[in-house]
């Protein structure tokens, strides 16, 4: 199956036009030692076979399992009206919207969408997206290293160890000097920070809450780098901005963020959704795409991609970033979910994520040999520590029927006896009973 | 349409939550609240699903419209794998699950989706081994040029520079440039390829890469591609295949085969994946094997019993690009393009993409100017400098097109042609869409010559005639305030 309906009658009508005489002559710049050495891939299937074979092959992932997984990708309830309407090929079969005329429906959404993350966060100027919340705090190290001229680049111990480890790729081949900054008691260790940054500081990366769940006011980290001439990002996540200062309201510089939670579906890792918003002054440093409210000949109200000056299709290797294709769907999803929710819907799913959270710290703190962390406050994920190895309860645990939670010596070294335990909306007092009653079960064993 | 906040009435709501089914043990101390509410929509699922099914009906898409932009390939996306990616199996899997211990396990159809699709893209293009992480093209030329930063890292070579044509797209030196790469540009020559007199003294012991695409931005395939590769090759300098022209060659040419080193490859173009109005995209990377040790980690290796596991012991790794496995739902719809399609599927598209480029480009080569002449591949450039005479330049007679009920061209690019017109019609056209599109390209034609001055007006059909960019930009409204 090809999806072509040209006949073979069409065929030879169009190549007459064409002057040839077989489609293989077409070809004939293809020099014949160049022909494929191989091309060995199986025969069609039919789209009921296709289906069949996935079905099958879907039922081998264990997604029934119940989840208390996070790491800064959760498991949050997703109405059904997102998928109704961003099923609409209108919106997914269209490209980048270079034609304004014949895309007012995704430009219009997306500068929607940019009102809503800067109503989240604060700031002034958001973007039409970006990949994901690793490469969107990647952008605004490259932002920070534009605008001051500086190349190190100073990173918070609780900003998510996946996004640490993206940025020390990307930083390899670039001269810049990374330095990575311990928590203390779980929050940002504000002495170590305040000594570690000088006048060749570019940029210092914060994340709220931070990859342990604790919750952090981070204005005196933005004062003191604003002193020095540095730029501070935060990396957020969206559904605590319902509750929590914004970045905006603590000084920040940059926003960034992962936009999963705001209605994209966990598969098994993308497409997923950077979102960046910024002060108005460094709208010209920021990456990606950003649509702007203008007017038509006649003066009617319409949209249009905008300040394309920054971007790689105009300025090539001078470019602000080399982005060409965003997450545009995601950022749509996103913002019918910010829409479907409401501002009372969402206040109402973060204070669900922390309330339940607080009852699941309660209820494990009973458990004999189980400690919570809770020297600092937390949002809707938590550390408890163990009395064995995490990744063994987590793996035990799985057989009971739970993803329990991140065992956090994978990504930090000393904590193997470490988990990192997330709720959101979804999961029910019951559901947390028994990830008690199986977590107890596994330590006492 | 109004913007959605303008309709937001207070007190309304569009979904409805669960009660709160454990007891409130304490609040967050107010220090660390925001002063005031996010303010969000306030609106009813009805008044929702009004709002954008109100925005699609503006959009052109694949499915309501012809869309022949050059160098996108926008063709049909076929539904089933849209229902494939749904499947609860997929869409609600946690992608830290496989990295829990035996977690490998629970994901083993998740992770042979990853495994298999590599080993295809590795025939279909001739290379060695492949990652699907990156995320979208640019983001495998980004990873493509670590790659190679790190091969000659490791080999000790000081190279700095890459080569790259002047018709190239865009983010091709975008990405070498924030890879760390300086960037030196090669023309084009009169028969449009690269221009090989000007190129092979360039290549020398400072040169880490070429990159390229072929066939490239003109539409056209390079002949010479072998004797590029050996110049290259001859100074370790790696070469580059950029993967969006890709739809021309299935079945008919590899890069491998032609001794590229690394290629990425744009799953939302080639294999059928909806570009969403601007992405999600899926641009995975392929090497050689000289160039294996380097991918991003995680891989994902087949062990001898058939099970899949998730690989991390790779020292050499540029480590990790994405924070997963790459848009994986992106990549399930593809695979299952390419096993739905077959390799003779899989020739007949590019067979086909040929066919329609090349019967357009017979069609119209009368009327528009050719700047390039040859055979084309999936796509042909006509320039409109003819119809610039009479003050009709290619943005009117894209403009024109809209009315016309069909999306226009690429425009201005590639950047060597002076008012380019990109055409690339894609396999699933069928003979009467063409042949409506050509008969709209003469008649713009005859009217560029005849009534140039009503062009300025178009396009007259839309909800919103042509837009006041330079306003836009002096007036940054990037955001509404209430």
């Amino acid at each position: 199956m090809s999806y072509i309906s040209t006949t073979d009658t069409q065929k030879k009508q169009m190549l007459d036009v064409c002057g040839v005489d077989s489609i293989k002559k077409l070809f004939a710049d293809i020099p014949p030692e160049l022909q494929p050495k191989s091309f060995a891939l199986p025969g069609g299937k039919s789209e009921f076979e296709l289906h069949s074979f996935f079905q099958q092959l879907a039922s081998k992932n264990y997604s029934h399992l119940v989840n208390f997984l996070g790491g800064g990708f959760y498991d949050h309830f997703i109405p059904a009206a997102i998928d109704a309407l961003v099923s609409r090929s209108e919106f997914y079969t269209a490209y980048t919207p270079y034609q304004p005329e014949l895309s007012q429906g995704t430009l219009q959404a997306i500068y929607e969408y940019q009102s809503d993350i800067c109503r989240l966060t604060g700031l002034d100027i958001a973007n039409a997206s970006l990949y994901d919340g690793g490469t969107a705090l990647f952008e605004a190290c490259q932002m920070a290293i534009s605008a001051t001229g500086r190349r190190k680049i100073v990173m918070d111990g609780g900003v998510n160890p996946i996004y640490r480890k993206m940025i020390n790729s990307y930083a390899a081949n670039l001269s810049i000097e990374l330095v990575d900054i311990s928590v203390s008691h779980g929050q940002s260790d504000r002495d170590a920070i305040f000594k570690a940054i000088d006048d060749k500081t570019a940029i210092v990366l914060l994340q709220n809450p931070n990859f342990f769940g604790v919750i952090d006011d981070h204005s005196d980290i933005v004062n003191q780098c604003h002193e020095k001439g540095i730029l501070a990002v935060q990396s957020v996540y969206p559904v605590a901005m319902a509750l929590l200062k914004t970045p905006g309201e603590q000084g920040f510089d940059i926003a960034t963020g992962e936009g999963q939670s705001l209605g994209l579906p966990l598969s098994f890792g993308g497409p997923y959704l950077g979102f960046m918003s910024v002060r108005k002054e460094l709208a010209r440093k920021m990456p990606g795409r950003v649509v702007a409210r203008t007017t038509d000949t006649q003066n009617r109200e319409g949209f249009v991609l905008s300040l394309q000056a920054r971007e790689q299709h105009i300025r090539r290797e001078k470019a602000t970033s080399n982005i060409c294709s965003n997450e545009a769907l995601c950022a749509l999803r996103a913002h019918m979910y910010l829409s479907l929710i409401g501002k009372e819907g969402f206040k109402e799913v973060a204070s669900l994520c922390y309330n339940k959270a607080n009852y699941a710290k309660e209820r494990i703190k009973g458990i004999p040999g189980v400690e919570v962390m809770e020297t600092s406050p937390t949002f809707n994920e938590f550390t408890i520590k163990l009395p064995m190895d995490a990744a063994e309860c987590a793996g035990k645990l799985i057989d009971l029927g739970f993803a329990a939670g991140f065992p956090l010596g994978r990504y930090y070294k000393g904590m193997e006896n470490y988990l990192l335990i997330a709720i959101t909306e979804k999961r029910t007092k019951f559901e947390i009973g028994r990830l008690a009653e199986a977590l107890e079960a596994v330590v006492c064993q | 349409m109004s913007i959605i906040f303008k309709k937001s009435v207070p007190g309304r709501k569009g979904v409805q939550l669960p009660e709160c089914d454990v007891p409130v043990l304490k609040k967050i101390d107010s220090k660390y609240l925001r002063s005031e509410d996010a303010q969000l929509c306030e609106l009813s699922e009805l008044d929702i699903v009004r709002h954008f099914t109100g925005l699609s009906r503006k959009n052109y898409g694949v499915d309501t419209n012809f869309y022949p932009l050059g160098s996108c390939t926008m063709k049909y996306n076929p539904k089933i794998t849209e229902k494939i990616a749904a499947l609860d199996g997929f869409s609600s899997l946690h992608p830290l699950l496989p990295q829990l211990r035996r977690g490998g396990s629970l994901t083993q159809g998740a992770l042979s989706v990853i495994y298999e699709l590599e080993q295809q893209l590795c025939e279909i293009t001739g290379m060695d081994a492949f990652t699907t992480h990156p995320l979208a093209g640019a983001h495998g030329e980004l990873t493509g040029m670590m790659l190679i930063a790190a091969y000659h890292k490791k080999k000790g070579n000081n190279k700095k520079v890459v080569i790259i044509p002047d018709e190239a797209h865009g983010t091709n030196p975008s990405s070498a440039s924030i890879a760390g790469f300086e960037i030196r540009s090669v023309p084009t020559g009169e028969n449009g390829r690269i221009d090989l007199e000007k190129l092979i003294p360039m290549i020398d012991q400072n040169t880490a890469a070429i990159m390229m695409t072929n066939p490239n931005t003109l539409g056209l395939f390079n002949p010479d591609i072998k004797k590029i590769a050996n110049a290259a090759h001859a100074f370790d300098a790696m070469l580059y295949y950029d993967g969006a022209n890709l739809n021309a060659i299935l079945g008919k040419f590899r890069p491998g085969d032609a001794d590229f080193d690394v290629i990425h490859v744009n799953l939302h173009k080639t294999f059928a994946t909806p570009h969403g109005g601007g992405g999600p995209g899926a641009g995975p990377v392929g090497v050689k094997k000289h160039l294996e040790q380097f991918l991003p980690i995680s891989r994902v290796a087949k062990r001898t019993d058939g099970i899949y596991a998730l690989e991390y012991n790779y020292p050499d790794s540029i480590g990790y690009i994405a924070p997963f496995y790459g848009n994986f739902s992106v990549c399930l719809k593809a695979y299952a393009y390419i096993l739905n399609l077959g390799a003779q599927g899989l020739i007949d598209v590019s067979e086909n993409a040929v066919l329609n480029a090349n019967y357009v480009f017979h069609s119209l080569k009368h009327y528009y100017e050719v700047p390039y002449p040859g055979t084309c591949m999936h796509e042909c450039v006509f320039s409109a400098r003819k119809q610039t005479e009479n003050g009709v330049h290619a943005l009117d007679i894209a403009k024109a097109l809209i009315d016309k009920g069909m999306h226009p061209p690429t425009v201005y690019f590639p950047l060597i042609v002076k008012e380019a017109l990109m055409v690339e019609p894609t396999e699933t056209e069928s003979k009467e869409t063409l042949d409506t599109f050509i008969a709209a390209m003469i008649e713009i034609a005859h009217r560029a010559e005849s009534e140039p001055q009503v062009f300025s007006d178009f396009p007259k059909t839309t909800p919103v005639s042509r837009l006041d960019e330079t306003k836009a930009v002096k007036n940054m409204d990037f955001s509404y305030i209430t």
